[in-house]
């Protein structure tokens, strides 16, 4: 579970701070002072690591280290 | 502003407290009480990717290109989830392959390939040494900027050649942190490559520097502007500074900013020196969860004031008086904070320095054992082989490698110095060390991957990158002719080495960095699939790929098979009752009854059942095997190398196991057979001491009985002569000393056999012992008439080691012994000292009536002497021989007697000069055990 949580941030990290997204924020405006490309990496940067955090340092319960259940039925 | 030797001071207090750290740091380790087993110093020595490109080069880079200056710092936080399976991988291999080094790492998994390790060593020098000249020019460059401000002559001497060798602020730094690097990398070796103490400082140095950051960066933004929005707003005035608060709308610059973002990404991983932090230095592999993420937070932090910083220079400096890159040292020095300018200093000093330190220390490790080493090795001449000591050695070769790679820094700084900002330099090294990643990457998640693959990939990567990226450099600053980045080499514009083919448009680095990965992977991957891996290469793979737990083989298997050819199956393996009650556990659960005797006709032949078969099977033959046997009855599948070997691994571990309880077995029955034997002895001594017992009460009621009836006549007849009254009190008083001198003799042989060890070793001289016991004997013996003669050589002192008291008493005992039994008329006895190299030899010879052969044996036995007819009548307790015999073999020497019967006995015993212990640790005085004399030569000397 924590792998595929993780592997799924990591394509969410490839999409936030990379062209297309990247360019929606790139406009000449303020948000309370602050340029808002400047201000969305900075969010988007402490978002990630906030789920990044959680993720991680989750109960060890769900770590992949533990054996998948028996497969699937084919029939 | 600032004077130079208040920087200067400054400097050397801060390389000296930081030397402390690492001291103490080393000390804890040795200590076994580490300091750095701690996840959050684990993630601050990860913070070690922040240099001084961080600390200088971002604001730099921000104040010409805007805010791309974030990728460096965005893709290792992108990359950041894919380290709980990346980096903990190449933890748990190197840990369980004993690696020390990237170049160890690539060489390891292709087969521990000698030639792979040494040219990795060569790629991440050549590639780390731009890198380090960066962290050169910005020391120096820092130093100069304080020390002179504002003259900033000094600033727009951009070329950088009209300083002379010995005047260059660089040189001194590089021989300074070569020094440096030593004491804290090379000060001694250590057998995992371990530095517990470097780490510790390099931590501290991420400290210090992210406080100087955040320090300049909030003097800035609320010191010199009153907050974001008001820095924000003043440089939004200016047209230049607001196009740096957005990106261009151009695929070029979205592509390089995903560039970029890929080659940090890259580079998080594959840089020696965060190989060396992240996965050599490791203590714990839980400290990576929180690495994971304090890491990129440590990022947002030191990144968060870079836009601010470099928007408030650009307006500060407008005319561009002050490189960007020194912004941050400019602006404190500009508005007179020079306590903040020198924390400043120190910060970008931490940042260069603990790059410095952990890059060179990794890249001496590489050199010494990849590249030096292997070849000295294979160099016959220098016998190296033969040598048992090469710690001097290896340290040389490390300490020589540390200071080489900063003179080339150095060298490289002076050629191009000038002409680059430091994140330019930074990003060729980046480049040159994403080589790597087909190599590492593929080799742990790809079997298939080849020696000649890595090699060769690695190789052509190389050469690409060092055509297109530091070759132009060299172009520019004069080494190469101007016209190889212009036109391209001979004019030739498809190779133009920013323009491979016609590729144009993309930054340098972009193009580089794309051209010499496609080569790269492509003959890493082609080459992979035309080569055959050795067989090493096939089980490194393994250890490499499969290193962390697979979750359980998730195979869904596709055919069908019919229930009784599984069944047949599991019988042939697990026996017909086994394979019943397995198929009736899977029924039950599947709701089918069993007790209707057609329950089996009702199990569903689908992929569960089989996979319910194959867990039965693996209790039984092991999962690879399991797998492959129910393999053979869904569908006919040749078998593939890979599970020939799986099965060949879980044989082999079987083997092992079985020879184990082999061995095992042999030891128990060992065991066995010493606790018999043991067994054995100790009834035999239980049998003598009942044996000691009997014939010690009997000796004594003896003389308890004469004493008693004389005794008795003196009582019932009270009429007795006072002549006859005298005679019996004589017996009496006689036959009581008999009765305490057995006694005590019994005493002492007890206590000789409780405490044999007890010998006192010292030198003893034999002769002053015979003279001591002769004289003892004296007046007995002239009382008796009997002559003792001492023949021993003059000045001989028959030095030996031992317990003086218990040889005396051995002399003793034999002298009273011969006394006894010497002629009654004309007794003569002889004691004889003979000396010789290693032992000394005294004979006790008296003129008595001998010994009988057949008793000569069992003399020394206890009570031997009362038992023997030829002696009867005398007085004496019977252990006096005992004990001597006892004491002479706690000396490790030899007692024996010879005698002709008729014409005297003769007893001579031997002690060696010195005293050796018994190196079997059981020998004969170790033990209270009567049967000892059974086998020691003192009962059969005769031989």
């Amino acid at each position: 579970m924590k792998r595929q949580r993780l592997i799924a941030l990591f394509v969410l990290g490839f999409l936030l701070f990379n062209y297309p997204l990247l360019s929606l924020f790139s406009v000449e405006a303020f948000v309370l002072g602050v340029p808002v490309l400047y201000l969305y990496l900075f969010a988007a940067w402490g978002g990630f690591v906030w789920l990044l955090a959680r993720i991680v340092e989750a109960p060890e319960a769900t770590a992949s280290s533990r054996p998948d259940p028996a497969p699937p039925p084919t029939d | 502003m600032l004077q130079g030797g208040l920087i200067l001071a400054a400097s050397f207090v801060y390389l000296g407290l930081l030397f402390a750290v690492a001291y103490y740091g080393d000390r804890r380790a040795d200590a076994g009480r580490s300091i750095i087993s701690n996840p959050y110093f684990y993630a601050l020595s990860l913070a070690v990717y922040c240099t001084a490109w961080t600390f200088y080069g971002s604001v730099g880079r921000a104040a010409s290109t805007g805010l791309d200056f974030l990728t460096i710092y965005l893709g290792p936080t992108i990359l950041a989830p894919l380290w709980w399976l990346i980096v903990r991988k190449m933890i748990r291999v190197s840990k369980r392959q004993r690696i020390t080094s990237i170049a160890d790492f690539i060489a390891s998994r292709y087969g521990k390939s000698a030639v792979l390790g040494g040219a990795v060593t060569i790629v991440a020098v050549a590639g780390i040494v731009p890198y380090i000249a960066l962290q050169l020019k910005a020391i120096s460059t820092s130093f100069t900027v304080a020390s002179t401000y504002p003259d900033t002559a000094a600033l727009t001497n951009a070329g950088g050649a009209a300083v002379p060798l010995l005047a260059d602020t660089a040189l001194y730094v590089a021989l300074l942190l070569a020094l440096f690097t030593v004491l804290f990398g090379a000060r001694h070796l250590d057998a995992s490559e371990r530095h517990e103490g470097m780490v510790a400082a390099v931590a501290f140095e991420s400290l210090v520097k992210l406080v100087a950051f955040l320090a300049v960066g909030l003097f800035v933004t609320f010191g010199l502007y009153q907050g974001f929005g008001d820095l924000f707003s003043r440089a939004a005035e200016r047209a230049d500074l607001r196009a740096l608060m957005t990106l261009e709308p151009s695929a070029s610059v979205f592509g390089e900013w995903a560039w970029l973002s890929f080659l940090s990404m890259l580079a998080i991983l594959f840089l020696p020196r965060q190989f060396q932090v992240a996965v050599v230095e490791n203590v714990n592999e839980q400290h990576l969860k929180k690495g994971i993420w304090l890491f990129p937070l440590y990022l947002i932090l030191i990144n968060i004031f870079v836009l601010p910083i470099a928007l408030a220079g650009m307006m500060y400096f407008p005319d561009g008086t002050v490189e960007a890159d020194m912004f941050v040292l400019a602006l404190p020095l500009e508005s007179e904070q020079p306590l903040l300018a020198v924390l400043v200093f120190i910060g970008g000093l931490s940042a260069a320095t603990a790059m410095v330190i952990v890059a060179t220390t990794a890249l001496a490790t590489m050199v010494c054992n990849d590249l030096v080493m292997p070849v000295l090795l294979r160099t016959k001449a220098l016998r190296l082989q033969e040598r048992t000591q090469l710690t001097g050695l290896l340290l040389g070769i490390r300490r020589s490698s540390i200071v080489v790679v900063l003179l080339l820094s150095f060298i490289y700084f002076r050629m191009v110095e000038g002409h680059y900002t430091l994140v330019s330099i930074g990003l060729i090294s980046f480049a040159a060390v994403a080589q790597f990643a087909p190599a590492i990457l593929g080799g742990l998640y790809w079997k298939r991957g080849t020696h000649a693959g890595a090699l060769w990939g690695l190789l052509a990567g190389f050469l690409v990158w060092a055509y297109t990226l530091p070759a132009p450099s060299f172009a520019e600053a004069g080494l190469l002719p101007h016209s190889f980045v212009e036109e391209g080499p001979w004019g030739w514009a498809f190779l133009h080495p920013h323009a491979l083919f016609g590729l144009d448009g993309w930054s340098p680095v972009a193009h580089g960095l794309f051209w010499s990965l496609l080569v790269n992977v492509g003959l890493y991957v082609g080459l992979s699939f035309k080569t055959q891996p050795t067989a090493v290469e096939h089980s490194q793979a393994r250890a490499f790929v499969d290193a962390l737990p697979v979750s359980s083989r998730a195979t869904v298997w596709r055919g069908q098979a019919s229930v009784t050819e599984l069944r047949q199956l599991l019988s042939r393996f697990l026996g017909h009752r086994a394979a019943t009650q397995g198929l009736k556990r899977f029924a039950n659960a599947q709701g089918i009854d069993t007790t209707q005797p057609t329950w089996e006709d009702h199990l569903p032949a689908n992929a569960r059942l089989m996979h319910h078969a194959e867990k039965l099977l693996t209790g039984a033959i092991g999962s690879a095997s399991a797998h492959v046997v129910v393999g053979s009855v869904v569908n006919a599948e040749p078998l593939n190398l890979e599970e020939v070997m799986d099965i060949l691994d879980e044989t082999q571990q079987m083997i092992a196991h079985s020879r184990e309880l082999e061995r095992k077995k042999r030891e128990l029955e060992q065991a066995t057979q010493r606790l018999q034997a043991a067994n054995a002895k100790l009834q035999e001594l239980d049998r003598l001491k009942d044996d000691f017992i009997s014939t010690v009460t009997h000796e004594l009621r003896t003389p308890l009985t004469s004493i008693r009836a004389f005794s008795e006549i003196m009582y019932d007849n009270p009429d007795l002569s006072a002549e006859q009254r005298q005679e019996f009190l004589e017996v009496i008083i006689k036959e009581e000393e008999r009765l305490t001198r057995l006694i005590n003799q019994v005493l002492d042989l007890q206590k000789l056999e409780a405490e044999p060890m007890t010998v006192k070793v010292e030198p003893v001289s034999l002769r002053t012992i015979i003279d001591e016991a002769v004289q003892a004997m004296s007046q007995q013996m002239e009382a008796a008439g009997v002559t003792c003669t001492v023949e021993v050589p003059d000045e001989e002192p028959g030095t030996v080691e031992g317990d003086r008291d218990r040889l005396k008493q051995v002399l003793l005992n034999l002298l009273s012994n011969a006394f006894k039994f010497c002629d009654d008329t004309d007794g003569r006895i002889v004691v004889t000292l003979r000396s010789r190299a290693e032992d000394v030899q005294i004979d006790v010879a008296d003129n008595g009536p001998g010994i009988d052969l057949d008793e000569q044996d069992s003399i020394f036995e206890r009570f031997q002497q009362a038992r023997s007819k030829a002696r009867a009548g005398s007085s004496g307790s019977g252990l006096g021989l005992t004990i001597a015999q006892r004491i002479i073999l706690e000396h490790n020497g030899d007692i024996w007697v010879e005698s002709t019967p008729g014409e005297g006995a003769t007893f001579s015993f031997t002690v060696p000069r010195t005293h050796a212990t018994d190196p079997t640790g059981d020998g004969a005085p170790a033990t209270p055990d009567p049967t000892a004399s059974d086998s020691s030569p003192a009962t059969s000397p005769i031989t």
